[in-house]
């Protein structure tokens, strides 16, 4: 295994580009692909330390995090139909009313 | 020197397609090389060892979470994609976040690098070898010590499957 | 320079093996490939009474070579409105996906290329669920109507039918105890049984549901000819629809193979622990000698000089293979002391002999059905899917466990293990087809009053 230096690296930069797709996109579906992409980055770093300390833990920690990044999903996806359906957008920006 | 090659092989990819992805016009290019960065990432569990990780990974997030992205995308992209203004305007914000989070970050890769013993300990520590490389012993860790959460990320699971259901039921 | 010369000699040192029977692999599938589609045509030709390919070589066995050669300098199409990269990319994802899933795939003891890989069975029933992308990527790219339906349905019919064909996995898996396929065929030998027998609904359900995975009639909905002019492969042609033909056909290899290894015993002779059965391992080369004597027969039938030759060149082969078959068979009497030396290689050819016979059974299994069973309509295929096999299969799953369980208790072993699991397949179904009769009368009862809209959400 390689430091794990380069694995924190690695991890680092797909968690800045998530972050910078999250704050910048419109296109809501494109920002949750973002979310998606940081919990990938936050994934890398618990396998990383989970074989630094031998400890199968952080493998099953990784588990929980994708199940609950498919949960996210789910719910973040029938929202935008049900949206997508009332206002004919996805767009983040035209998305500002709290009712109608 | 095999395992650099291997790393920097699926660290590039993994990188230059997240780039991509943030970048993209189009959403299903976006997803695309989500899917690219997703499958790199998995190569790099891997080399960590993480069988059952790397194909948890690829049956659930590849093969489960990206196909319901793409499905939803056919769904409800409309041919305005193309013509739309692709950054929302706090691109400058955006821009400020991710500088100060870059430079915190390599502020600790450059003390930990400029002081060895001090500052941040982990980078420089030598991995242990006795991880025992199997399904077995994620199996036997998720059914012993981490029942009780196992059983709460089912009930999430089952909560988000109703919640999407509902969400996504045409009102009649 | 030195050392990335030292690091390439030390990876083709340690896997060298691997790298040789991919690409072995990688060159010999399309041509089995093309085999599987002639012998498919003229079983097709056969159940309606016709003679199918005769044309090219004697009794058209030349035919597969004829086709691939057209399909390689027909014109390339891309529509204009395409989406040229995506279009370029969906075949090559869609077989990529395909042969990398057989990288799994143990085709006997000795020939496997991720050998001893720990997650094995799961490794490939996930790889080659990435196939779906190739399709409704393909779909979406070529900017067609019927092609985005064909890739709508066909996501639709793998998501669904994926959770049915999983838990019929689990249930196979229950019974073997490990995701290793070595582990998963040395378990089988040792209880003397097939888990095919064991878990019988769970085999049924992994029959349909890869059908449907594999978009085979008559589950084709996504290329339903009649109605979406072969749906998500309308605009592809030439190289590219080839792509997706040898991956559609690579897809039924491994979805059979999984079958077999999981179900049907693998690279186990039928009866491998019974003793006065022994006889059955001259089977093999007796049935190459008989096709190599047919071919020898029907010799002279032919009409000119060269398919006669071309016959013979058959039987040849047929005898040759049949002499590599009965080598380890016949070898120990000639040569007691050779016992122990020919042991791996019996295990070797005949295990690949029987694997391959028992893939081929599977695969003349879904020709048969393809042949006999019209298409159905998308709704009932939804239905199919979701009130009926995942029911059922989960409800399987359950009572397996429950089964195994009682026969732990009573130290049920081997045969005596369907005193526990025959109630149990048989309670399963019980309980799937009353969810399913409940159900047909509550949409008995809706009928009329709203129609259904299967592509909601």
């Amino acid at each position: 295994m390689l430091p794990i230096g380069h694995y924190l690296f690695l991890s680092m930069a797909l968690f800045l580009l998530g972050v910078i797709g999250v704050i910048t996109r419109r296109n809501v579906i494109v920002v949750l692909m973002s979310i998606e992409l940081i919990l990938n980055a936050v994934n890398i770093n618990l396998v990383a330390f989970s074989r630094l300390y031998g400890d199968v833990a952080g493998q099953v920690f990784a588990l929980f995090i994708i199940a609950d990044a498919a949960a996210e999903a789910a719910v973040g996806l029938g929202i935008i139909i049900a949206f997508f359906r009332n206002r004919e957008t996805v767009l983040a920006d035209e998305m500002d009313l709290l009712k109608w | 020197m095999l395992d650099k090659v291997i790393f920097y092989f699926f660290a590039g990819i993994a990188v230059g397609s997240a780039a991509l992805m943030v970048t993209r016009r189009n959403a299903v290019h976006s997803a695309i090389f989500l899917i690219a960065t997703l499958l790199a990432t998995a190569g790099i569990f891997l080399q960590l060892r993480a069988e059952f990780i790397f194909i948890v990974q690829i049956i659930l997030y590849v093969g489960g979470i990206m196909v319901l992205f793409i499905f939803v995308i056919m769904l409800v992209n409309l041919d305005v994609a193309l013509l739309q203004i692709k950054f929302a305007r706090q691109k400058w914000v955006a821009l400020v976040v991710t500088l100060a989070l870059t430079a915190q970050v390599g502020l600790l890769f450059w003390t930990t690098g400029k002081m060895p013993g001090q500052g941040f300990p982990i980078l420089t520590a030598a991995p242990v070898n006795r991880l025992p490389p199997n399904a077995e012993a994620v199996a036997k860790s998720l059914f012993s010590s981490y029942l009780l959460p196992f059983e709460i990320a089912s009930v999430l699971l089952l909560v988000a499957m109703i919640g999407a259901v509902v969400m996504a039921k045409k009102r009649t | 320079m030195q050392a990335a010369t030292q690091a390439t000699l030390d990876f083709l040192k340690l896997y060298w093996a691997p790298l040789l029977c991919g690409v072995v692999i990688v060159a010999v599938l399309p041509l089995i490939v093309g085999y599987i589609v002639l012998v498919e045509r003229k079983l097709m030709a056969d159940m309606q009474a016709r003679l199918g390919p005769m044309r090219v070589g004697p009794h058209g066995l030349l035919q597969p070579i004829a086709d691939a050669v057209k399909l390689l300098i027909k014109e390339d199409i891309i529509p204009d409105d395409a989406d040229k990269l995506v279009f370029w990319l969906a075949p090559v994802f869609s077989v990529g996906a395909a042969l990398l899933a057989i990288a799994g795939l143990a085709f006997g003891p000795a020939f496997q290329i991720a050998q001893d890989l720990n997650i094995g069975i799961l490794f490939v029933v996930g790889i080659s669920a990435l196939g779906i992308f190739g399709i409704v990527l393909g779909g979406w790219a070529s900017n067609s109507h019927y092609s985005l339906m064909g890739a709508l349905r066909s996501s639709a019919q793998l998501v669904s039918y994926e959770t049915a064909a999983g838990m019929a996995l689990v249930c196979g898996l229950l019974f073997a105890g490990t995701l290793n396929i070595k582990s998963i065929v040395a378990a089988q030998g040792t209880q003397g049984v097939w888990f095919g027998f064991l878990a019988p609904v769970a085999f049924f359900t992994y029959l349909v549901a890869s059908i449907a995975e594999t978009n085979r009639a008559p589950f084709d909905l996504p290329e339903a000819e009649s109605e979406l002019v072969a749906g998500y492969m309308t605009e592809f042609s030439g190289f590219r629809w080839s792509l997706y033909f040898l991956a559609e056909y690579t897809n039924m290899i491994v979805v059979a193979s999984v079958a077999t290894t999981l179900f049907l015993g693998g690279w186990l002779r039928p009866f491998a622990n019974v003793r006065w059965l022994n006889f059955l391992d001259y089977l093999p080369p007796l049935l190459m000698m008989g096709i190599a004597g047919y071919c020898v027969l029907r010799m002279p039938k032919q009409p000119t000089r060269v398919q006669q030759m071309f016959m013979l060149a058959v039987a040849g082969l047929c005898l040759v293979v049949a002499m590599v078959l009965a080598a380890p068979v016949l070898l120990p009497f000639v040569k007691p002391s050779l016992k122990e030396a020919v042991a791996p290689f019996y295990a070797g050819i005949h295990g690949g002999f029987w694997f391959i016979f028992k893939v081929s059974a599977y695969l003349y299994f879904f020709m048969w059905l393809r042949f006999t069973i019209p298409r159905y309509r998308f709704d009932q295929l939804m239905r199919l899917g979701w009130h009926f096999l995942i029911p059922l299969s989960i409800i399987n799953v359950l009572v397996v466990g429950v089964a195994l369980i009682v026969g732990s208790y009573f130290n049920l072993q081997g045969w005596a293990l369907l005193l526990a699991t025959t109630p149990a397949a048989i309670v399963a179904l019980v309980a799937a087809l009353a969810i399913l009769s409940i159900d047909q009368k509550k949409q008995a009862r809706q009928a009329g009053t709203a129609a259904t809209d299967f592509y909601a959400g």
